[in-house]
């Protein structure tokens, strides 16, 4: 008997030496921004841990009062800003999870809803989509961030708002093929119910291209959250992401002060970027055409 | 219960095209007893499919069958209600396609989708489904069924697939199953394998077979009656040993002599002159008369089927019986 379909795609997969690094930094990055609580010298949240008179110190300091190192310095309230990037870490990455299921559960729904059904639903359903697309994401989500207001549940409705479109549509030209196949038509010739067919026929055989989009999606939901929260419209200040790190760092970059910006600004653009490279390698492999 | 399990009476299904209206399948009448093979062959285009198609209400609009009955144990299902069309379909009467592979889905073990066939019509759980899709593979000839109940479609060679697909439309128990060029797409050796093991299940299972096929010597070893059809008609029907020791219609003769079995070395292929009608312009009379040796002017008349005792066919001047 040959491999699962895992082990085999993972034996295609480590050939990529930049993936596999790629995956490992995102598989440490999660793992470290889980543990954070545990593992971080000081809760940056906590506002009574916080000493003013540590604020905006280098990289390497070391505080007399707390007795904490602060491998990246401090940020303009005395945070330690290695414990801050964690903590911010894990909430992009939760809202950035959480807005890229949402949206790919609504998404994924539309899409294979309207190739199922055709007609004029799907037009009136597809078309709105596109209408939507044609819309930069981050208008739509500023705009929706504005009218919402400030908190994280806000602001993972408009990350959802404004990505389910793609989704969407991936799942929508998936489902599209693959309702002209023979086996769905027989299937659907059936007594069988229709919610069966477009569950165990339709929607496994839309799964490669969605995978692709998701990954993307999802660096590009942690990308437009930090934009979001650098321009004020993301989290309370009491809970700074990543994006609300660099603002906040960002008055103090010209007077030399430049850990309190640089360093998140790495961690999110590492984070990002080996979130693409996986994301690259899933598309070779799952791309027919790229195939050799 | 007496009579045949399925009458097809002056059965007649058209296409709107822009060119103007096809007419794929022209007053066809035939019937199958059951537990009967019956052969259905003719060239491509000749209506043979889109008579399967109509049988089990298959044709997408704007196509549609406009005249004419099926009765299937005595019940109409032209006009049926689509509802009941869909619980006709594998229960009762159950298609093969030519093509194994489009007709699997590639991302569902064949266990599950073989399943989802039986779900499809009854309650029954899981694991009853499982056991009874491991009987009918095994039924098929696939051996260690059990085994190979989680594999995928793409690890099964082709004449496994296509076994897999016969074993879907037996799962049910049909007491008709419409076979679409089911071999064709497979090589020699495992079609005979198949004619073999098709035979077999027929006398077995007490399944009757529409066997839909351009190739008559499949049709020859498998089926006890066979129909020939050219440009939507049924030009000839009878026993199978009778067509095809004494055809009475000249587009049958034709077809036999042009086998390459029947050809002498070193000498071309006999092959019928011309090509077939365009189903858009068909020939006033008789479809066939333009390529025909014994045309002449009465052949510019629709002939009428002669009846004589099993045998039937369209033609003006039939070849003759074999006086022996």
């Amino acid at each position: 008997m040959t491999a699962g379909p895992v082990a085999q795609f993972w034996s295609e997969f480590r050939v990529n030496r930049v993936a596999v690094v790629a995956l490992a930094i995102v598989a440490t990055i999660v793992v470290l921004s889980l543990v954070a609580p545990w593992i971080t010298p000081q809760n940056p949240y906590d506002m009574s841990g916080l000493r003013l008179a540590d604020a905006r110190r280098p990289p390497g300091f070391v505080s007399p009062r707390t007795g904490i190192t602060h491998w990246l310095g401090t940020d303009g309230q005395g945070r330690d800003v290695l414990s801050a990037i964690l903590y911010g870490l894990r909430v992009s990455i939760e809202i950035g999870l959480s807005a890229g299921i949402i949206a790919f559960s609504l998404g994924v729904t539309l899409g294979t809803f309207a190739a199922y059904l055709g007609g004029r639903i799907e037009a009136l359903i597809m078309r709105f989509i596109d209408l939507q697309l044609s819309f930069p994401a981050i208008l739509l989500a500023l705009v929706l961030a504005a009218v919402l207001g400030q908190g994280k549940w806000q602001l993972v409705a408009a990350l959802v708002t404004a990505q389910y479109a793609y989704f969407a549509r991936t799942a929508h030209g998936a489902a599209a093929t693959e309702r002209s196949k023979d086996y769905v038509e027989a299937a659907l010739s059936t007594p069988l119910k229709p919610h069966v067919v477009v569950l165990r026929h339709i929607l496994p055989n839309c799964m490669p291209p969605l995978i692709v989009v998701a990954t993307v999606q999802v660096a590009n939901s942690i990308a437009l959250e930090a934009t979001l929260s650098f321009l004020g419209l993301g989290l309370p200040v009491s809970e700074p992401s990543l994006g609300m790190l660099i603002a906040n760092g960002f008055q103090y970059l010209l007077s030399g002060r430049y850990w309190i910006s640089i360093y998140p600004g790495i961690a999110l653009i590492v984070l990002i970027a080996s979130i693409n490279l996986v994301g690259d390698q899933v598309r070779d492999q799952l791309n027919p055409r790229l195939r050799r | 219960m007496s009579g045949p399990l399925l009458v097809v009476d002056g059965l007649t299904t058209e296409f709107p095209t822009r060119a103007g209206i096809v007419r794929a399948v022209r007053e066809v009448s035939f019937h199958v007893e059951a537990g009967e093979i019956l052969g259905l062959v003719g060239e491509s285009g000749s209506g043979k499919s889109v008579t399967g198609f109509s049988i089990l209400g298959l044709i997408d609009p704007p196509g549609r069958i406009t005249g004419g009955s099926v009765r299937l144990a005595g019940r109409e299902l032209v006009g049926l209600p689509a509802r009941d069309l869909r619980a006709m379909r594998g229960r009762e009467i159950a298609m093969v396609f030519q093509d194994p592979a489009a007709t699997l889905n590639p991302v569902l073990r064949i266990g599950d989708q073989m399943a989802l066939a039986i779900h499809a019509h009854e309650t029954v759980g899981a694991a009853a489904a499982r056991a009874r899709v491991a009987e009918v593979l095994t039924l098929v000839g696939i051996p260690d069924a059990a085994r190979r109940l989680d594999a995928y479609p793409h690890q099964f060679s082709g004449g496994m697939r296509q076994r897999v697909a016969i074993a879907t439309a037996l799962l049910n128990r049909p007491k008709l199953i419409i076979c679409d060029e089911p071999t064709t797409a497979l090589d020699v050796s495992v079609q005979a394998q198949i004619l073999t093991e098709m035979r077999a299940l027929a006398r077995d299972t007490g399944t009757a077979l529409i066997w839909i096929s351009h190739d008559l010597a499949t049709v020859s070893s498998l089926a006890s009656r066979i129909i020939v059809m050219y440009a939507g008609r049924v030009i000839e029907e009878g026993p199978i040993r009778q067509v095809l020791s004494a055809p009475r219609h000249p587009y049958t003769r034709g077809l036999l002599d042009s086998l390459p079995a029947k050809a002498v070395a070193g000498k071309d292929l006999m092959q019928i002159p011309g090509a077939p009608p365009s189903m858009l312009a068909l020939p006033p009379g008789c479809a066939f008369a333009p390529r025909c040796l014994r045309a002449d002017a009465a052949c510019d008349a629709e002939p009428t089927p002669t009846v004589a005792g099993d045998r039937r066919w369209r033609c003006h001047h039939p070849h003759a019986e074999p006086t022996s």
